[in-house]
């Protein structure tokens, strides 16, 4: 009796940490499509995906708690429990990475010129990949530990990328023709929208020592 | 008076409790995979279930090594053992009480001038060395089928866990249970023989004998040290002496539980004996011989990293300090048990070659001429028998055994005043009639009363067949404690015993 509600638990558990990396992945492809939505002036769309952001990242927050709370009432896993903690804590920061770019884009209303409109797309584009190979990377580690470095190494090749255009960008903004305040301004939202991708290459790092840590 | 002379026995049983749970339940304790208090309660419960449904087997075995044939000498085979456990744990040194009972048990013999079985020391000390090994070879394989399989089908981290847990709770009441079965004979063993065979009436359709209920009381002794004083030990051995992640704690326990289910199983050897295949003597082994074996065969298939050697050496010093301990203590004891508080701590077993004894072993294919100059000669216990034996006839050991067994002394008398005392839930009928049949008849020798019983009737034909294969039939044991004399009485003319 107790055995199957150990199990019918486990099944709620599992469930619930993949509706949180489904939040995770979902927020990764909202932030491309609102920036694309922004960068076009489709501003409506743009509030309604920054709103759908906002809304993932605080029920992931609730799923997180929810989980941390199960782990630890029901000594669940407690070899493993640290890390996963862990690494569900940190893909948190992605998401917050995200919510808190669009929100900036939201309340400071950049003016994006339209040659570094692709260049902004793009960037967003390997944050986007870095976040899509960093949950397929988690999902991994929860059942084959084997192939979690298929996906980590994928996520460290497209932050690679996103720091390639956000420097590029970088300095293509700082050669324009335009105040110091203006580019400061502009170079910000790079970082912005780079962060995602850094953030995502910090939980991938994690990730690698805690699949090593789980062969029996 | 007997019950007080138990008290060595749940000392022992305690302290095995307190020890050998750690093996079962420790790692999944100390990682907290499952709750102190829910494995004290399915080791205690499993452990009395082995002890008294299959814990007679490696009891067998140990009394074959030695009978302890007087309350006084058990109680001292049981402390001394205890005490030998207590002072190497003291001293640092991981022990079994399995040697130590071992090691006291042949202190009694020498002590007595009993015979050893040899074949019987053999069995068991080649099971110290089989046990860990086999221990070894069962947790490398189960561990490449856990990793193959965590390979081929991936399974959730959560599940893993869930069924790991699971699987900890199931090996760990099995491993209690075949720790009951393999290790009640430590605990008990050499009471047995020195308790008259009675059955107990529980009910109106059960009984326990008297072995099962001292077994049982023996199993409880063994779940009260597991339940009041494991947890410590628990945490030691799952956390500093070996680090293990749950799956592998998993393989551990359930190579172990496996090794002591094998050497305790009696339709296992049933099984194997039928088949004509060579069989696994049912001896009492250690259970952390086994876990220690298991951990060792899983750090080899690893690679060999992580053996820590010096551990390992100290191990194995202290088995071989364990039952010297043992048997010297057991030596002094006794010498004070007898000569100081003049207790009786074995029955005299004397040994004599009379005509029919010749020619019962004449029968078995041992004639000696040699036998004949030792015909009517009183021999006060086997030691000074075997050295006659030497000295005048040259026999190999099979017909020295032989030469032993049929020439041991005792006394049996059939009053017919104690036949309505016999216990009729265990005899039929058939067999009261059969033992009547007997009356007023005296035999000086086990074998000589057996036989007559056995063609008494064919009832009797087919319990006294089932010698020595099978433990000692319970009727059989009834019926002789019931009849024997007390040899010193019987030397001055006195029917009952």
């Amino acid at each position: 009796m107790a055995m199957t509600r150990l199990f019918e638990k486990t099944k709620i558990l599992e469930s619930q940490i993949d509706e949180y990396l489904n939040h995770a992945s979902e927020v990764g492809l909202l932030l491309l499509e609102a920036i694309r939505d922004y960068l076009s002036g489709r501003q409506e769309q743009f509030e309604s995906r920054r709103r759908q952001v906002s809304d993932l990242e605080k029920h992931a927050d609730t799923l997180r708690h929810d989980v941390e709370h199960e782990l630890y009432v029901e000594t669940l896993i407690p070899e493993s429990r640290g890390d996963v903690l862990g690494i569900l804590e940190q893909t948190d920061d992605v998401i917050n990475a995200a919510k808190v770019s669009l929100e900036q884009f939201s309340v400071e209303k950049p003016d994006i010129p339209a040659e570094l409109v692709d260049d902004f797309l793009e960037l967003a584009d390997y944050g986007n990949r870095a976040v899509q190979e960093l949950v397929m990377g988690i999902r991994a580690y929860f059942r084959t530990s084997s192939s979690v470095t298929d996906h980590v190494h994928k996520v460290a090749f497209w932050e690679k990328e996103a720091d390639k255009v956000g420097e590029r960008l970088k300095r293509r903004i700082f050669g324009m023709d335009c105040d110091l305040a203006c580019r400061i301004h502009r170079s910000s939202f790079v970082g912005h929208i780079d962060g995602v991708a850094d953030q995502a290459e910090d939980v991938s790092e994690r990730l690698t020592i805690s699949a090593i840590k789980r062969s029996i | 008076m007997g019950l007080l002379l138990l008290s060595s026995a749940v000392l022992l049983g305690w302290s095995l409790g307190a020890n050998d749970a750690a093996n079962i339940f420790g790692t999944a304790v100390a990682t907290r995979m499952v709750r102190f208090r829910t494995a004290a309660i399915y080791c205690g419960v499993f452990v009395v279930l082995g002890a008294v449904i299959s814990g007679a087997g490696t009891t067998k075995t140990l009394g074959e090594l030695g009978a302890v044939n007087a309350l006084g000498g058990s109680f001292m085979v049981a402390l001394a053992a205890a005490l030998a456990v207590m002072w190497m744990t003291r001293a640092g040194l991981p022990v079994s009480v399995t040697q130590a009972i071992v090691g006291a048990i042949l202190g009694w013999n020498v002590f007595t001038g009993s015979r050893t079985d040899i074949t019987a020391l053999t069995e068991i000390v080649s099971s110290w060395v089989i046990c860990p090994i086999l221990a070894g070879v069962f947790a490398a394989a189960f561990y490449l089928i856990a990793r193959k399989v965590i390979e081929v089908r991936p399974i959730h981290l959560l599940e893993l866990d869930a069924a790991t847990r699971t699987g900890l709770i199931i090996a760990g009441a099995f491993g209690a249970y075949s720790l009951g079965a393999n290790n009640i004979a430590n605990v008990m063993g050499a009471f047995v023989p020195a308790f008259p065979a009675r059955a107990f009436e529980l009910g109106p359709v059960f009984s326990l004998s008297m072995k099962q209920l001292l077994f049982m009381l023996g199993g409880f002794a063994i779940a009260a040290g597991a339940f009041f004083h494991s947890h410590r030990v628990m945490m030691t051995v799952g956390r500093g002496l070996f680090r293990l992640t749950p799956v592998t704690a998993l393989v551990v326990v359930l190579s172990e539980a496996i090794v002591l289910f094998l050497f305790a199983s009696q339709s296992l050897e049933g099984w194997l004996a039928s088949r004509g295949l060579p069989t696994i003597p049912l001896v009492p082994v250690s259970s952390s011989q086994a876990v220690i074996g298991a951990i060792v065969g899983i750090a080899i298939v690893k690679g060999g990293r992580g053996v820590r050697y010096a551990i390992l050496g100290k191990v194995a010093a202290g088995w071989a300090a364990t039952p010297l301990m043992a048997a010297l203590i057991t030596f002094v004891g006794l010498f004070f048990l007898q000569n100081v508080f003049g207790m009786m701590v074995a029955r005299p077993q004397p040994y004599v070659i009379t005509e029919p004894v010749l020619e019962r072993l004449s029968e078995e294919g041992v004639a000696s001429m040699e036998l004949e100059g030792l015909k009517g000669t009183r021999y006060p216990d086997a030691w000074a028998f075997t050295r006659a034996l030497e000295q005048r006839a040259d026999l190999d050991r099979d017909q020295m055994n032989t030469v032993l067994e049929f020439a041991e002394r005792d006394s049996f008398y059939v009053d017919p005043r104690l036949i309505p005392s016999l216990d009729r839930s265990v005899l039929s009928e058939e067999q009261l009639r059969g033992v009547e049949s007997l009356s007023y008849r005296a035999f000086s020798h086990e074998w000589q009363f057996l036989e007559r019983l056995a063609s008494s009737s064919p009832k009797w034909k087919t319990e006294i067949g089932k010698r020595p294969e099978a433990d000692e039939p319970f009727a059989v044991r009834h019926v002789l404690d019931t009849f024997r004399v007390d040899l010193s009485e019987s030397a001055r003319g006195s029917t009952r015993k």
